[in-house]
């Protein structure tokens, strides 16, 4: 990158310090090629004013490098127009968007209060534990393995997961695993760092947290597949299973439902 | 209408049971986008008074008439409009939404057309909450259908009425299912709540008119319009009509979600659900989540709707029913709420960003076994400064865990401090040294 002749002409030192300084400050973007950013303009294409596509944007940054690292920001930035104050700004208040790399795969468990009182603290600390090293649990947001590689688990306590019913709940890779138990979750993991994927309870085949955050941005392509993984568990249909064994309905419509008339304008 | 509506309702869980529900296939097979069709022939302003005269009351949490606040959408006025759903579904215990999503998206999209028709904006956004992915790809994939289907887009089914809907995917923020937060998020930026008024309906998404709707609401909007008001009201109470999905979680031999009228209360739900696990007697339960009052085994048979709900000292909420058993400490599940309150306050006013972080700091101590009777008063004079104080509703919510567990459960808090009250002499702030 070269300094600009301006740049070089008001600046009171050397001419070679002033280049360094200048470059420093200039954040290399390269691992986002040309493929991400045709999809950073579609992002944008969707929406009525470009702004509204940072968050989407953000979670598109973290399927390439398994975080929102300075590059991804300065991408952002670029991208949209703002700078990347405003960018990081936003980025450090939303707690999906993680500051560093991420592992294969991130294991998410609910530790709100209704599913702690089922076993999610129990469940959350025997995880930890287990992903632990030198006799210390592993902590929230923290990697167990080298990020990225295979088997490589980041783990976190989350807040309720809209999943109350199917309680303990813990997630991996923002897929459901409904009913955990301490031991349950213990297996799960350990099969996660054998290079396994087992499915989970309600959702797609399991691929990983940087093919999550690409769908999270909108691109499913070519994984239509996806879309047939289970939804509903028994508790989600229960009380339509229990109205159907006992034929209760809900009162008939009328054939012909009439609007009312036009109101008229005051 | 004479007849008693049965105890179960299914309307929006109804589609649910059958064979991907999901797609569009299954959706047209059982009368979906009828009600589309029958909306695009009415005059927009007849939609809007058929959802008046139905009653329907938002199912996001505070209830507000919906067909209301559509009317307060001013028309004419040359700007565009928008439909903006409520998808965060955070408010802990809540989970109605997601597998509505999951299960029937459809009715949702089908809702969003009519309801973006009547209100005149051609441009609509399902905020959903960054943490449920498989929701967001059904949802994007019902999407996609319904373009192919020209139930989306230009001239929609020929009606003149064009209609973009995008799916947008937050990104793990408890604070941006507040509707003003949510715009702010939407706009691609921190989800503060703003100043109100200017409210949505004159200064939303962009600064133009907007509707925020949860997803609930707008999924009955079809049925409303297939069946008629008066079809609406053969269900739940005057004031709350309707059908409602009830989300029983915790400590019940058979959770899930159960549709019943409005005004159903926990009693009959919980002779649905098999009673209580292993006949562990009942000790306390949210209606609405956790930022709604605790009830407890006194108000069985409270009917939950939302002059009910108010009427014993709470709220319906979201109908979020999670119910505890004698086995649960009562200080240690507002402590682990209070946790909650604190990571997802948003810090904009003070009150709120400083007050949960004490109550949290007073909780655990007491917790631990390390607090003092005078702590109690503490908690409550904190609480004091918090209700009503608060720039947004998530910090009213925040001390409703903690008053009304103090009010029911007081001796638990005092048990806890009984170690400690002989050395009780000032009451001390919290994380001071003693
Ligand atoms: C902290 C906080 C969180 C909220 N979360 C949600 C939510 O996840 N979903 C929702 O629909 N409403 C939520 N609300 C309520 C919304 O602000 C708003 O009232 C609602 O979306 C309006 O839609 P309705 O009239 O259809 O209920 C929340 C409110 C607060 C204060
Ligand atoms: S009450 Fe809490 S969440 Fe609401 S604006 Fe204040 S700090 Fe933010
Ligand atoms: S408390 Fe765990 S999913 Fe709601």
């Amino acid at each position: 990158m070269s300094t600009s002749e301006e740049v070089l002409a008001a600046s009171v030192l050397d001419p070679a310090e002033t280049e360094r300084l200048a470059n420093e400050s200039v954040v290399d973007t390269s691992v986002f090629g040309e493929d991400v950013v045709a999809r950073a303009r579609a992002i944008i294409a969707r929406y009525p004013q470009p702004r509204s596509s940072l968050l989407p944007m953000l979670h598109l940054v973290q399927s390439v490098q398994g975080h929102v690292s300075q590059a991804g920001i300065a991408f952002c930035a670029a991208q949209l127009d703002l700078t990347a104050a405003e960018v990081s700004a936003v980025a450090t208040f939303y707690t999906m968007y993680k500051r560093r790399p991420c592992g294969e795969h991130l294991v998410s468990i609910c530790t709100n209060t209704l599913c702690a009182a089922l076993g999610g603290d129990e469940i959350y600390r025997t995880v930890r534990e287990h992903l632990g090293s030198d006799g210390k649990p592993l902590g929230h947001e923290e990697t167990s393995g080298e990020p990225g590689a295979p088997g490589s688990i980041t783990l976190e306590h989350a807040e309720c997961l809209a999943a109350c019913d199917l309680g303990p709940v813990l997630q991996v890779n923002y897929e459901f695993y409904d009913n955990q138990t301490p031991e349950k979750a213990l297996e799960l993991v350990k099969a996660l760092q054998a290079g396994e994927r087992p499915a989970p309870t309600r959702g797609a085949p399991l691929t990983d947290f940087r093919q999550a955050e690409l769908q999270l941005a909108g691109f499913f392509e070519g994984r239509e597949a996806d879309l047939d993984g289970p939804s509903a568990a028994p508790e989600t249909l229960r009380g339509a299973s229990i109205a159907a064994d006992r034929g209760w309905t809900a009162p008939s419509m009328p054939d012909e439902a009439e609007f009312p008339p036009v109101p008229e304008k005051k | 209408m004479d007849k008693v509506a049965d105890t179960l309702t299914p309307v929006l869980t109804k589609r649910w049971l059958s064979p991907r529900s999901w797609t569009l296939k299954t959706y047209e097979q059982l009368e979906g986008y009828t009600a589309l069709r029958k909306a695009l022939a009415a005059h927009p302003d007849q939609i809007i008074a058929q959802c008046k005269d139905s009653g329907l009351r938002g199912r996001g949490g505070a209830g507000f008439p919906t067909g209301m606040k559509w009317g307060f959408i001013p028309q004419g006025d040359g700007k565009p409009h928008y439909l903006v759903i409520n998808a965060d579904e955070g408010e802990p215990g809540t989970c109605k939404d997601i597998p509505l999503m999951m299960a029937d998206p459809h009715s949702l999209i089908e809702g969003i057309i009519i309801t973006s028709y009547a209100i005149r904006a051609n441009f609509a956004a399902i905020y959903v909450r960054g943490e449920v992915l498989h929701c967001i790809r059904r949802l994007n994939a019902a999407v996609q259908e319904a373009y192919a289907a020209g139930y989306l887009g230009k001239n929609v089914l020929g009606s003149g009425f064009d209609l973009d809907v995008v799916v947008h995917a937050g990104a793990g923020a408890y604070i941006c299912g507040e509707e003003t937060a949510l715009l702010d998020s939407l706009e691609g930026k921190r989800g503060q709540p703003r100043l109100k008024p200017p409210f949505p309906a004159t200064a939303g998404l962009y600064a133009s008119p907007t509707v925020v709707n949860n997803v609930e609401t707008i999924a009955s909007v079809p049925y409303i319009v297939n069946g008629g008001s008066d079809w609406f009201r053969s269900m739940g109470r005057e004031r709350s009509p309707g059908p409602k999905i009830y989300s029983l979680s915790g400590h019940v031999e058979r959770p899930g979600q159960y549709e019943a009228p409005m005004g159903t209360t926990l009693r009959q739900l919980l002779e649905l659900a098999g009673g209580m696990k292993d006949g562990i007697p009942l000790k306390f339960w949210t209606p609405g989540g956790s930022s709604t009052p605790l009830f407890t085994a006194d108000h069985l048979d409270v009917p939950l709707d939302f002059e009910g709900a108010a009427e014993a000292g709470s709220m319906l909420g979201t109908t979020a029913l999670q119910v505890f058993n004698e086995t649960v400490s009562v200080p240690w599940a507002v402590m682990k709420w209070t946790e909650f309150y604190k990571h997802e306050s948003c810090g904009k006013c003070t009150p709120c960003r400083e007050g949960t972080y004490w109550l949290v700091q007073i909780l655990q101590r007491m917790v631990r076994g390390e607090g003092t009777p005078s702590d109690i008063d503490t908690l409550l004079d904190v609480c004091d400064n918090i209700l009503g104080r608060s720039f947004c509703a998530l910090g009213d919510g925040a001390v409703s865990p903690i008053t009304s567990g103090i009010k029911y459960f007081k001796d638990e808090f005092l048990a806890l401090c009984e170690a400690n009250a002989a050395s009780n002499t000032a009451p001390a702030l919290a994380g001071a040294a003693r």
